[in-house]
């Protein structure tokens, strides 16, 4: 028997044959992500009077294929926020089930009156996709945070090449292209916020999944959509503790309702038909 | 003949039970000069008796800025509540960056104690030999802490660290219900008379050697005041000299020690 300290701990030559390091160092270099492969698209979101909605079809396409069905892209992070991701799916389940769980987990812990709101979970993954652009190994996503952050609706996108930015309204994807211009015909700016109320952000936000599902071959006619709306400051616990008391409310499966094809005889172009 | 076989380091307990690298490292404390902390519903407030080796030299720094939320008085080793400053701002920074979030106090104050905690623990490594108060503001209010280099830390409403720090700690003990809603003012006074109840005899505060630092809710940054930006509140203070005798001056009596001002 080899006594010799490198082979301590291995498998016996003799018994299970010499080891196959071709497993262990291919010929290939290492390469990093150089594109998305199982894909979402669109996430939706609008901020209205007293908090914010987002939306996002259950949809992971892989290419062309619309692979799996049930894919909830929305994630509530914490009791303020919610985040919506676009783009490579097991980097988002990477992010939402290695980072942003762990991130809770380790904040609830120290249970110090202390919690993260949604900038500072925007903070957090925009300095996390940034990270991974600088070494050149994208998390390939787009993602919007939504919450209620110091007694304000919160809204901003955040993507793999960590750019930042912020708008009252916010689309990813296919959605950036149509369903911003649809929504900022209602929120053009920060002060018309104040004058959409609730019923008509999520009405906009329905109507912008239905143009999508029309219009953007990767998508779905199943979503998610969560509410997020602050009322003020609640104080909890014996010593005087505040907290924002926010409402997180989840809309899940929702079929898209009211669809018309009519238009669709009009398009011209594709199939057996002569132009 | 009789030396201590119990101190050579810090991960060697006495057979009472002791671990006296730990207890000398708390005696470290009790030779730098006194400094006093105390938090009302608004303010955390830091003062502190700066210490000069010989008459021509400068004083030693006593308050530390950490942040704009945050800052610490430290009484023992000066380079040792150096390191743990440094450590302490990049935890801050840390925080800004990567959370946008002005580092809680608590969170810091567990962070220094675990470094601290650790060194009494190996062998070859020895305890700091600082004592610190931490003051800051955070969401959930302004606070007070107290570092020791054992790894204990706790929460206070007053404490006060150093030389003749009890002397400090029997007037907070004395006036402390009136600390909660004390105007900004009223709280460095308190603070004020505290450190000069710790004075040695001859000795008095002045603007040379008085080191007074105020954090505040709603956005009132920590700044340190030294030199003649404490001037103001020693007048106000009225008598700056030890209680303690040595003087023909008498001590002022309690009434005019008005906290009102």
């Amino acid at each position: 028997m080899n006594h010799l300290p490198e082979a301590w701990g291995r498998p016996r030559n003799d018994v299970y044959g010499s080891y196959d390091h071709s497993y262990l160092q291919g010929s290939h270099p290492q390469q990093h992500t150089q594109q998305p492969i199982v894909t979402g698209t669109s996430v939706v979101a609008l901020k209205f009077n007293g908090g914010v909605v987002i939306a996002a079809d259950n949809l992971a396409s892989y290419g062309s294929l619309a692979r799996f069905t049930d894919v909830e892209r929305l994630k509530q992070v914490g009791t303020h926020t919610v985040v919506g991701t676009g783009g490579d799916m097991s980097d988002m389940q990477h992010i939402y089930e290695k980072l942003l769980d762990t991130l809770i987990i380790k904040e609830e812990y120290q249970n110090d009156g202390h919690y993260l709101r949604a900038s500072h979970i925007y903070r957090y993954l925009s300095r996390v996709l940034y990270y991974r652009r600088c070494k050149f190994n994208p998390l390939w996503n787009t993602i919007l945070v939504a919450g209620w952050d110091d007694g304000k609706p919160f809204l901003a996108s955040a993507d793999l090449l960590g750019t930042t930015f912020s708008s009252p309204a916010l689309a990813t994807g296919y959605g950036a292209h149509l369903a911003i211009p649809l929504l900022r015909r209602a929120c053009p700016d920060e002060a018309a916020v104040a004058g959409i109320t609730r019923e008509r952000a999520v009405e906009l936000v329905e109507e912008c999944m239905k143009v999508l599902f029309y219009r953007d071959a990767r998508s779905l006619n199943k979503y998610s959509m969560a509410v997020i709306t602050g009322e003020g400051v609640e104080t909890t616990g014996a010593d005087g503790e505040k907290k924002e008391k926010v409402h997180v409310e989840w809309r899940k499966d929702i079929e898209l309702a009211n669809q018309s094809w009519k238009f669709a005889e009009n398009i011209k172009g594709y199939g057996a038909q002569t132009v | 003949m009789f030396r201590n076989n119990y101190d050579n380091d810090s991960v060697t307990f006495s057979p009472q039970g002791r671990i006296f690298q730990v207890e000398y490292a708390l005696e470290a404390i009790k030779q730098g000069s006194v400094a006093v902390g105390l938090v009302s519903k608004t303010h955390a407030v830091l003062v502190a008796l700066k210490r000069n080796a010989e008459e021509l030299g400068s004083y030693q720094k006593k308050i530390i800025g950490i942040d704009t939320h945050l800052g610490v008085a430290l009484a023992g080793l000066a380079p040792d509540a150096r390191v743990l400053s440094n450590f302490m701002r990049q935890q801050s920074m840390s925080s800004r960056l990567l959370y946008n979030r002005p580092v809680p106090v608590a969170r810091v104050v567990n962070a220094i104690a675990d470094k601290a905690q650790v060194n009494t623990q190996h062998y070859g490594r020895r305890p700091y030999g600082v004592g610190l108060l931490v003051a800051g503001v955070d969401e959930t209010g302004p606070h007070l802490w107290e570092f020791q280099p054992s790894g204990m830390v706790l929460e206070y409403r007053g404490a006060s660290i150093g030389a003749r720090s009890q002397s400090a700690r029997t007037y907070l003990e004395r006036t402390h219900e009136q600390f909660a809603d004390s105007s900004r003012e009223q709280l460095v006074l308190h603070g004020l008379k505290a450190l000069r109840d710790s004075l040695a005899q001859d000795k008095e505060l002045t603007t040379a050697n008085t080191s007074v630092a105020v954090v505040g809710v709603d956005g009132e940054k920590f700044k340190l005041y030294d030199g003649d930006e404490v001037g103001e509140w020693l007048e106000k203070l009225g008598n700056v000299q030890s209680s303690r005798g040595g003087r023909e001056e008498p001590a002022v009596p309690e009434e005019t020690m008005d906290t009102t001002e």
